[in-house]
């Protein structure tokens, strides 16, 4: 039998304190970091040029000339993946900046002013968070057709709802407090209230918020493209590369696992960075 | 009971409405003519036509919206582009493997996530926490494609434990139960992470409660006031986690089906998309939207199970 731990009195801190005694947000960080830096620098890193064909060498195992060997075309695994990160962390970047920004100024505005629009956009809110995620990117980029643009629109689409819910109750907590009063009577416009008073106050929890969606976001453009709704040929994004893999699956297991665990470190450092800064801006989380 | 059944069935009404309307928008308001897309732009403009009449496009924005929802309501999905089957017949006949496949699937993540988070939370910060705590991390990093790939590698193609090719329409139910097994735990993972979060936290903050206390202290062994005290406060939130994940079940079964090989309403989905069938995908984007709907509701009911002071509200 064993008794319940004692919850002991945390002595106060910062939640910067908090955050960087956590381990798993300095790992996550590190990971992130890895990650794009090998993005950025894939031109001068990778060692074959990503889409360069060399038909005697195809199906090739892992070896010293290719460290993650060849796809079905003879094209270096290694290239295609650093290549590959380009655009797989560029569109998740992009989409989940694009909802973050567009689902907070609805949000703050809708939380702020209340009224008919407020719950217009409450109900559409409901209805399009109805939808799971993954379904609903899947439609959008099957009927916008698949190019980068679309599956960035796409992606967006789908994060602005859960912003603009988040964005709204955060709002309206605010609006109640005393300092958004003091604003008004100093005569303040409602923008200036709105965006430089109410919005740097609920900034912490959509900074963890966009942590946790950026992982979703990229999550979602590699199974999108798993599915076959990606970039067109022959450049490829992480799902693509693994998607290209799974037709070799038994002969080539290494074309899937290698992008594969490329994806997986980054949700991996994406949901370490998430945790740890909802867990150091929320002192009751339970940790 | 029945009233708390049939009023909240009655408020699904609007719910269904709504959703199937964004269905009915989404595929419209797209920018460009369906029919280049589905023709491509070297088709004739009499083959266009033709097409458009097919589809319904021809008429007014308004009469597409009457039918599509009459349509709907007589359980009519209209009829595939590309095999000109009935879809509705099409998604009847592969809807039980993803039911099955969901099912499995809610009951790994239950009967995994509550044990491993309730053990987490009693063994605070010990060994059990600190792997319930990366395990949960790994479920909730790894795409469903990417788990279903390892496991599939590492069970079926090496260790041989399972079929690689997954035989879900056996006869014999033990050959269904193996191909079952994988898909399962696969989707399951996902859930078993969320699961196990919110019964580690739930349960850390009710074992600190004062009833547990009381119950600790009129000499109740631990064992029950954890699960028939403390557990029991607990089954809200977990209750509102599988239901909430439910929808992003129904998500991820897409992608088990693919890497599994398995008949279901995903492999539907990917023959969509490749015959460019655009009335398939409508048809299936309503049985998902159905999906969810009920997933709410079933949630909802379960909750008046649970919490008996939900169904007197």
């Amino acid at each position: 039998m064993s008794a319940p731990a004692p919850t002991a009195a945390a002595p106060r801190s910062s939640a910067f304190g908090r955050a960087t005694r956590s381990g798993g947000l300095a790992l996550g960080v590190l990971i992130v970091v890895a990650s794009i830096a090998a993005a950025v620098a894939a031109p001068w890193i990778a060692p074959f040029d990503p889409n360069a064909q060399d038909v005697l060498l195809v199906l090739s195992p892992p070896d010293t000339v290719h460290p993650l060997g060849t796809d079905a075309f003879g094209r270096d695994v290694l290239s295609r993946i650093l290549w590959g990160a380009r655009i797989s962390l560029y569109v998740g970047f992009v989409a989940t900046l694009a909802g973050v920004v567009i689902g907070t100024v609805i949000g703050v505005v809708s939380g702020y002013y209340g009224g008919l629009v407020d719950r217009l956009v409450v109900a559409a809110t409901d209805v399009l968070l109805s939808f799971p995620q993954l379904i609903m990117g899947l439609l959008l980029v099957a009927v916008l057709g698949a190019s980068l643009t679309n599956l960035i629109i796409a992606i967006a689409v789908t994060a602005v709802p859960a912003f603009i819910r988040m964005a709204r109750g955060s709002t309206m907590a605010m609006r109640e407090r005393d300092f958004v009063d003091a604003c008004r009577a100093l005569g303040y416009s409602d923008m200036r209230i709105m965006f430089l008073h109410v919005l740097p106050n609920i900034l912490d929890e959509l900074v963890v918020m966009a942590s946790l969606w950026l992982a979703t976001a990229i999550r979602t453009e590699s199974t999108l493209a798993f599915i076959g709704l990606s970039v067109p040929p022959p450049t490829s994004t992480w799902g693509g590369i693994v998607r290209e893999g799974f037709d070799n699956l038994l002969d080539a297991p290494w074309m899937s696992i290698f992008p594969s665990l490329a994806i997986l470190a980054v949700m991996i450092g994406l949901n370490l960075i998430g945790d740890g800064l909802r867990d150091a801006t929320d002192p009751r989380s339970p940790q | 009971m029945l009233r708390f059944v049939i009023k909240r069935l009655i408020l699904a009404i609007p719910t269904l409405w709504a959703v199937l309307t964004t269905v009915f928008v989404l595929v419209r308001v797209v920018p460009g003519d369906p029919t280049i897309a589905i023709l491509g732009d070297q088709a004739s403009e009499g083959a266009r036509a033709e097409l458009r009449d097919k589809l319904g496009l021809s008429k007014p924005i308004l009469a597409q919206y009457v039918d599509f929802m009459s349509q709907i309501l007589t359980g009519d999905l209209g009829r595939s582009l590309s095999t000109n089957r009935p879809i509705a017949d099409d998604v009847l006949a592969v809807l039980p493997y993803t039911i099955e496949l969901t099912l499995a699937a809610l009951v790994v993540g239950t009967v995994l996530g509550v044990p491993l988070g309730v053990l987490a939370a009693k063994n605070r910060n010990g060994f059990a926490d600190w792997f319930a705590r990366i395990f949960s991390l790994a479920g909730v990093s790894f795409p469903a494609f990417v788990s279903g790939i390892l496991l599939l590698l590492v069970f079926a193609v090496e260790l041989r434990w399972f079929p690689v090719i997954s035989s879900a329409n056996a006869a014999d139910p033990v050959e269904r139960l193996r191909a079952l097994v994988l898909p399962a735990l696969n989707l399951g993972l996902l859930m078993v992470a969320y699961v196990t979060r919110v019964t580690r936290s739930g349960m850390l903050k009710a074992l600190s409660e004062d009833y547990v206390r009381t119950a600790r202290a009129k000499g109740l062994p631990y064992r029950t006031v954890v699960w028939r005290h403390a557990f029991r406060n607990v089954l809200v939130p977990i209750v509102t986690v599988v239901g909430l994940y439910l929808g992003v079940l129904i998500g991820n079964a897409v992608l088990t089906e693919i890497v599994f090989n398995r008949p279901g309403i995903g492999k539907l989905i990917v023959t969509a998309l490749n015959q460019r069938d655009y009335s398939l995908l409508q048809g299936l984007m309503v049985v998902s939207a159905f999906a969810i709907v009920l997933a709410n509701i079933l949630t909802d009911l379960t909750y008046g199970l649970v919490d008996p002071r939900v169904k007197t509200q």
